[in-house]
């Protein structure tokens, strides 16, 4: 298939996707209406009528909320794919290698101080703190799986898997720790947290994610040729006269940008990086040059998707997200490591 | 040209490869011969540039392999490892083009898809091109990454062809058939380093062999003038009789049964 045709018809189904997103929920827009408002947004039928309320609930409550599930599963989608490159393994996932439990780690820490000792704060800047917080807690996480595994002057993914294994039981225990201690109010905000939605989605939110996950959108997918040649094992790859270490560095930087990002908005929201990638690969084979830009594509469609049954299964409440993709990726992540596993483990 | 001169190779205190200089010029086969522990994965490692010598220098055409910009030595010399594990289903194609990797930006012109496929016609791997990488047998694999290795260097006069134990572990055919073309490169004007285990192997296709032993060159020449009962000794610590075929006037090693004294246990001291 043509890598034109491929993302022409990806685009298509996320942006239908998005539509029927914004016309479900409590009430009801239909979907020729809202393609309407979309349209006048874009400064197209300037002149034809819409439904005022419909705009409004649009504008300020949905739209953000289909924006940022767009913005967060195409950067857990294509973060995703970019880890396992590296890695060499489809198996691999940001949470691996520690972005996601420091992420949570510290966002978890926020929440809890927030809720005991900055209740003055505003919303926003409580949100800003738990985003920049969650940033940090990425990169450092990140930082010190980089430092531990480097080797001989080069990052080793052996160590480096190994070192996510500990940061991840050593931010999962810490973040233990903080919820036991917790009061009720702290540990029910937690918990909602730690399951991951995309309930507090504002025009503000999205302006602070934009850069976070544009940056990776658009460098992540010139490392693509690199990437295809460290599946001939790091050595090769040098030898090829590929910037190996530069690819691996930049490669850690802008995931840990995207997934950091994406877990400060919207919590943990776990098997999207695995499953996207797994999907794209299934239907479009394994070169990155397709992968990459396929999995941010993919993993904003599955994202909304999800987003829509988290919403819809249990109305009038909502399900987090988290819930749902885990229920959905289990048993296909299952299924893959049953189907292949002589050839994934090895 | 592949020039190695007083190379030496340390890690910590641990002299892996000691003074050995050697030449090998365009049109011929250089196998290394040792055994397990003798450095020649280390010197391997060093003409394919990823470790520099602690002391000497190497220069490929004349210009220190560490002179060369990554990309340009990539254009030059080319590895066949022994093992590649793959883990991503590419086809075997995909990896094929890989090895055109330095040749193309992002897509592959015309002619390095006439690279390709002339590349897969010789090493008979063309039917093999759309199949899953990972569905091939270990032959397969091993014959794929071996077009890869010649995509890389093929368009490139004088290239350094490295082949780190490249038939370990297949059947006689696939031997035979690697080594040949191995020959066929060097008639073409690459030049061939290789390291075997097979010293028959050795004897047949080498133009020259060089023995190490703890990481210092023994005997360096021809497999006639080498050849014997004596450096097998030296190099192997395996005693051998050294014949020559009567149809191809190469050199016949066959090693002699090594025997073990059978310690007497003595059975009283396992009673309780």
């Amino acid at each position: 298939m043509k890598n034109g045709l491929i993302y022409t018809i990806l685009g298509l189904a996320v942006f239908f996707t998005a539509a029927l997103s914004l016309s479900m929920g409590a009430m009801k827009i239909p979907v020729q209406d809202v393609l309407l408002i979309l349209a006048k947004k874009v400064w197209l039928f300037k002149n034809t009528p819409v439904d005022e309320q419909f705009d409004t609930v649009l504008t300020i409550v949905r739209m953000p909320r289909v924006i940022m599930g767009l913005l967060v599963g195409a950067a857990l989608g294509i973060s995703g794919a970019a880890i396992q490159g590296i890695f060499r393994n489809p198996l691999a996932e940001p949470g691996l290698i520690g972005i996601s439990s420091g992420a949570s780690l510290f966002a978890v820490l926020i929440i809890a101080a927030e809720t005991a000792l900055l209740a003055g704060l505003s919303n926003l800047l409580g949100y800003y703190l738990l985003a920049f917080g969650s940033f940090a807690g990425a990169g450092i996480a990140t930082l010190v799986v980089y430092q531990i595994s480097r080797n001989d002057g080069r990052p080793n993914v052996a160590t480096m898997l190994l070192a996510g294994i500990a940061v991840n039981a050593l931010a999962g225990a810490l973040t233990g720790l903080v919820t036991y201690m917790a009061n009720d109010q702290q540990l029910r905000n937690i918990t909602f947290w730690l399951l991951g939605s995309l309930g507090g989605a504002t025009w503000q939110i999205i302006l602070c994610l934009v850069p976070f996950v544009i940056i990776p959108l658009l460098l992540l997918p010139t490392m693509a040729k690199t990437l295809n040649a460290f599946a001939l094992g790091e050595t090769q790859a040098q030898q090829l006269g590929l910037p190996v270490g530069r690819v691996k560095r930049w490669v850690v930087i802008l995931s840990t940008m995207a997934v950091g990002a994406s877990v400060a908005v919207s919590g943990i929201i776990s098997f999207v990086g695995l499953l996207v990638p797994h999907m794209v690969r299934l239907i479009f084979g394994v070169d990155n040059r397709r992968v990459l830009p396929a999995s941010a594509l993919m993993g904003a469609l599955i994202l909304t998707l999800a987003d829509m049954i988290a919403r819809k299964i249990v109305a009038p409440v909502e399900l987090p997200i988290g819930v749902i993709t885990a229920l959905l990726g289990t048993p296909v992540f299952l299924y893959i490591l049953i189907k292949d596993k002589k050839k994934i483990t090895r | 040209m592949l020039t190695v001169e007083n190379v030496t190779y340390k890690t910590g205190k641990h002299t892996l490869v000691k003074d050995v200089s050697f030449m090998v010029h365009p049109g011929e086969i250089m196998v290394i011969l040792g055994a397990n522990g003798a450095g020649k994965s280390s010197l391997m490692r060093l003409l394919s540039a990823e470790k520099t010598p602690t002391s000497g220098s190497i220069s490929l055409s004349g210009k220190t392999l560490n002179s060369y910009a990554a990309k340009e030595l990539a254009l030059k010399r080319a590895i066949l490892n022994q093992q590649n594990i793959i883990n991503l289903d590419f086809s075997a194609m995909e990896i094929v083009q890989m090895g055109r990797y330095p040749h193309y930006r992002n897509q592959p012109t015309a002619h390095d898809l006439d690279i390709i496929s002339e590349v897969m016609t010789i090493t008979g791997t063309t039917h093999l091109a759309e199949r899953s990488f990972l569905s091939l047998s270990g032959g397969e694999q091993q014959r794929v990454h071996l077009t890869r290795v010649l995509a890389q260097i093929w368009d490139t006069p004088e290239a350094l062809l490295l082949l780190d134990e490249p038939v370990s572990g297949m059947d006689i055919l696939y031997q035979q058939q690697t080594l040949s073309l191995a020959a066929m490169l060097a008639k073409k004007g690459f030049i061939v380093v290789a390291i075997l285990h097979d010293i028959n192997l050795a004897a047949q296709y080498a133009d020259n062999i060089m023995m190490l032993k703890n990481g210092r060159k023994w005997y360096h020449g021809t497999p006639a003038e080498i050849l014997n009962s004596k450096s097998i000794y030296d190099v192997f610590e395996t005693e051998a009789d050294v014949f020559t075929n009567p149809n191809t006037l190469k050199q016949l090693i066959m090693p002699k049964v090594v025997t073990h004294e059978v310690p007497e246990y003595n059975l009283k001291s396992f009673t309780l």
